[in-house]
């Protein structure tokens, strides 16, 4: 009893001693100064009090486990047992394949391992290769400097398209892929075919701008994915956007639809980088690429690049277009900027070549015919089926759909593939067939093998399209047929007869 | 800088060698735009990296080259897997093999793609790259390219490096901290801005230890150092075995086009069938490739004259006592005992135009260089010497050179003053 009562009066005159100190606190005449002409009550002082305290409390740092820092002992044992991966994986059979060693220049008739062969396989596609023009033998030493023959070739190339300057590069496949990054930053939208080559494609990568692909020369999908971009983004009012498309596809033969491009550009407000590697010199009357077949204005195209190395049998590559886009490039393009430039003889054998064109504009049309025959007479071929375009110079077959259950397809080509294992790969016959998709090494081994049995038998050289493992192309891959000018109808015939009669009895085992 | 165009696009109309033509430039709106005029002035070139001489005709090299025209003509218009190789190809990729004492290469058409295109294949996203904070651009643009991490170590400095490896090894990969797939370390053999030669001996018993891949990039080193020219590894005394991959140019000493890639049989197979440098750019054009072949020729003079050895000795002397006249004159010059390349450092930018064009006053043609292949306050001026250079040449240029290093200002050190000699070599003490 006395102990219930004496807990709550013990706390109750504690609680009143309290008070009695905190009023008297209160009460301490000090309490009563004068700071600042700012007359201090008692309950100010214990509030600064209460801040200092809370001021303290907080300017403590909080408690963390302490760091503990690898030891020497351990970063050594680390790297003891670290085991890094071999640097290139195991070499395949495919890998240790020869490829067909050429003896004479790579013309429309060239001669592999003793054995005269019709060559379709240079992308020599007006012949000019062997031009008694082109092998002047001013400038002919291999220089790399800055020299003032390259100085006329950029202007000639100018002059030819009609675009007001233009800048030469060094090597076909750093062209694009030092022109995109000098003009796309991060940040930028790049709306690309699916079916660029790879050149474009470390381009793109490299300029870390937002890259959407849309379908393989599908204008549908360019329009929609236009206007999914556009509304998008809302700030894209302020971003820089560009379209990138090929003239015509190297991994595919098909030509741009230049017109609906420049349509959809004027209106969604994009910028056309076009690469006309393939279409210089080949396409429009005169040869002026794919601006002329289409009737659009040169100026339409913000930035036009090619490669020297295909119509002008030569080497190097130009981009053309304005003044300021040139001059820009002068400074800021790293495949211009820091790299050697281009062999002296080579610049003016682009000069030759670009003559020679403006010449003869009748090579542009017996090109055209060719390309139509060839590609008429391989339309019945079995087995496989034609992926580019009839005015193209490049003729691209893939394997038509599969024949039956996909168990069968497989079997099929596993026969193939090991029927072809057992005949000698002579270089002369190079099949180049690709099946795409699904059977992936063997499609190739197929082709491969189409692609020897055509040039063992027929003597006829064309080529299966190779990929690279760091390309992100997914067009299927398939036997290319690059024609010339210079190839005579005979010839032609005898690519289709070849190959249809090696496709049929690869195709009815 | 549109006001020093002139001092950087200057055309030339000759061959580089020692002695050349450059045309000369007129501009009526204050360098905004040059006009080209049909004057030329034959100067004395130092600007060219013609190390050994073959930038111009030589009688064993060109008639070589002619004839491989009119056989093969000027491109073969095809990627070197689609009926672009010739035999010429086949037997360039042979000698070069041989010359840098490895068991295969493969040759592309341009240096810049080499490097470039070849990161991505050999390395991705999950491996580390570690470079040289000073490496070439093309180096820096294939390292990107490929996907994986990148660091950088101090220039040319063996402990630095080694710090870096243990702690990132010990470390992994950024944020997951997995083990690395595999790390290559990238370094040049001579260092172009600088002249400096790699201490390649350290850096590669460092990998060695902690089981790196060594890349060497001998674009400028090939062909000019070492005594048979084979490079920066015969220079040093480092076997060719211990660096994986070599790589190399043939602009600067074969007096060429090109690149090439040096290693294993196995790592060369691999190449050829996934380099995009390989699959998709066209090969190199023929008559260069056959420039170098006779060239290399020469060096290792199989040809059956000493033109080789007389050659390097040459460029290594005329190196060192360019290098050691400049710096007594108190020029600052950058670079290593006999390395061909020598920077004259100007440091401030305004400096640039003034050295350039007074040196053409002087008929001497030099190279200036500014941001942003140097840094901006490490302006400098480059000079290659070159085995085409005779004494009385180089002697010219010296004189040209103190007087426009008086007259701008850029002697930054004592000048050495020259005391007499006595006979038996011991120098007069007043």
């Amino acid at each position: 009893m006395d102990l219930a009562n004496y807990v709550p009066s013990a706390f109750t005159s504690l609680l009143k001693n309290a008070t009695e100190l905190i009023t008297f606190a209160y009460d301490v005449p000090f309490a009563r100064a004068v700071v600042f002409g700012v007359h201090i009550g008692g309950h100010l002082f214990v509030e600064g009090l209460l801040l200092v305290v809370i001021i303290f409390l907080l300017s403590q740092k909080s408690y963390k486990p302490p760091k503990r820092p690898l030891t020497k002992k351990e970063i050594d044992e680390l790297c003891d047992e670290w085991v890094p991966e071999s640097l290139i994986p195991p070499v395949t059979e495919e890998m240790k394949r020869e490829v067909p060693v050429l003896l004479s220049a790579a013309g429309p008739h060239t001669i592999i391992n003793g054995k005269k062969v019709v060559n379709f396989a240079s992308a020599n596609y007006l012949g000019l290769m062997g031009h008694e023009k082109l092998l002047q033998l001013h400038n002919l030493l291999p220089l790399s400097f800055h020299v003032d023959v390259h100085l006329d070739c950029e202007t000639r190339i100018a002059e030819f398209l009609g675009t007001p300057d233009s800048i030469l590069y060094s090597y076909g496949l750093s062209t694009m892929f030092s022109a995109i990054p000098a003009f796309c930053k991060k940040g930028d939208i790049i709306v690309v075919d699916e079916g660029v080559h790879w050149g474009i494609q470390n381009g793109l990568y490299l300029s870390r701008s937002t890259i959407v692909y849309f379908k393989h020369n599908d204008m549908q999908s360019l329009r929609s994915t236009l206007e999914k971009v556009t509304q998008d983004n809302k700030r894209a009012k302020k971003l820089r956007r560009y379209i990138v498309v090929e003239a015509v596809y190297q991994n595919s033969g098909q030509i741009a639809p230049l017109d609906e491009i420049i349509q959809l550009k004027e209106k969604y407000k994009f910028r056309v980088l076009l690469d006309e590697s393939n279409s210089f010199g080949v396409l429009g009357k005169s040869g002026r690429g794919l601006t002329e077949h289409f009737h659009v204005p040169v100026d339409k195209i913000d930035i036009i690049t090619a490669s020297m190395g295909h119509a002008l049998a030569s080497e190097g590559g130009f981009c053309t277009g304005s003044h300021r886009v040139v001059d820009h490039q002068r400074l800021s393009s790293s495949g211009y900027v820091f790299s050697a430039s281009l062999p002296p003889y080579l610049a003016s054998a682009a000069i030759a070549a670009i003559d020679v064109i403006e010449e003869n504009p009748q090579l542009i049309t017996m090109l055209r015919d060719n390309s139509k025959i060839l590609s008429t007479g391989l339309l019945g071929i079995q087995g496989l089926e034609l992926a580019s375009d009839i005015m193209s110079p490049l003729v691209f077959l893939r394997l038509k759909k599969s024949t039956g259950s996909l168990k069968s397809d497989l079997q099929l080509l596993e026969d193939l593939a090991d029927r072809g294992k057992c005949q000698t790969f002579d270089l002369k016959v190079l099949p180049a067939v690709c099946i795409v998709g699904l059977y992936g090494t063997t499609h190739k081994r197929f082709l491969k093998m189409m692609q020897l049995q055509v040039l063992k038998e027929h003597s006829v050289f064309v080529t299966t399209s190779k990929r690279s493992i760091v390309d992100k192309c997914n067009l299927p891959v398939g036997i290319r047929i690059y024609v010339s000018a210079a190839h005579t109808e005979s010839d032609l015939q005898k690519a289709c007869e070849s190959l249809k009669t090696v496709a049929a009895s690869l195709f009815t085992d | 800088m549109k006001a020093e165009t002139d001092c950087f696009g200057r055309p030339i109309s000759s061959p580089p060698d020692a002695w050349f033509d450059v045309v000369e430039g007129v501009s009526n709106d204050n360098n905004k735009t040059l006009n080209r005029t049909t004057k030329t002035s034959r100067c004395l070139n130092l600007g060219s990296y013609n190390y050994l001489g073959f930038g111009a005709a030589d009688e064993y090299c060109t008639p070589r080259v002619i004839e491989s025209l009119k056989r093969f003509s000027a491109n073969t218009c095809a990627t070197r897997v689609e009926g672009g190789t010739t035999e010429l190809h086949s037997e360039l990729e042979d000698v070069v093999a041989n010359f840098v004492r490895k068991p295969a290469a493969l040759v592309t058409g341009m240096g810049y793609v080499t490097n470039s295109a070849i990161f991505p294949v050999l390395i991705s996203k999950g491996g580390l790259i570690i470079s040289d904070s000073l490496n070439h651009n093309s180096i820096v643009n294939g390292a990107r390219g490929s996907g994986a991490t990148i660091r950088v170590f101090q220039h040319n400095t063996p402990s630095h490096l080694e710090k870096l490896l243990s702690e990132l090894i010990a470390d992994g990969q950024p944020r997951t901290h997995r083990p690395w797939k595999k790390i290559i370390v990238v370094v040049e053999g001579i260092y172009s801005m600088e002249g400096e030669i790699c201490e390649l001996p350290a850096i590669v018993s460092i990998c060695k230890k902690y089981k790196a891949y060594v890349y060497l990039d001998e674009a400028h080193s090939i062909g000019a150092i070492g005594k048979t020219g084979r490079g920066v590894c015969e220079l040093l005394g480092v076997d060719a075995a211990d660096v994986d991959i070599m790589m190399g140019t043939f602009t600067k000493s074969f007096g060429s086009c090109g690149g090439y890639i040096a290693g294993s049989k196995e790592l060369i197979q691999y190449l050829k069938h996934t380099c995009p440098a390989h699959l998709y750019a066209t090969s190199i054009s023929p008559p260069a490739a056959q420039q170098i072949i006779p060239a290399i020729k020469v060096i290792l003079e199989e040809d059956g004259s000493t033109q080789g050895a007389k050659k390097l000795a040459q460029i290594r002397d005329n190196s060192n006592y360019f290098r050691s006249e400049l710096q007594k004159m108190g020029f600052e010059v950058l670079g290593d005992e006999d390395s061909p390349v020598m920077p004259i450092m100007l440091y401030n930018p305004a400096k640039i135009p003034a050295f350039s064009r007074e040196c053409l006053k002087h008929k001497l043609a030099v190279v200036v260089v500014a941001f942003p292949a140097t840094p901006l306050l490490l302006a400098r001026v480059r000079i290659c010497i070159s085995a085409a250079h005779t004494r009385e040449d180089m002697v010219k240029a010296l004189t040209v050179i103190s007087e426009v290093g008086d007259l701008v200002g850029i002697k930054y050190f004592p000048a050495q003053i020259k005391t007499p000699q006595l006979e038996d070599g011991r120098a007069k003490v007043d």
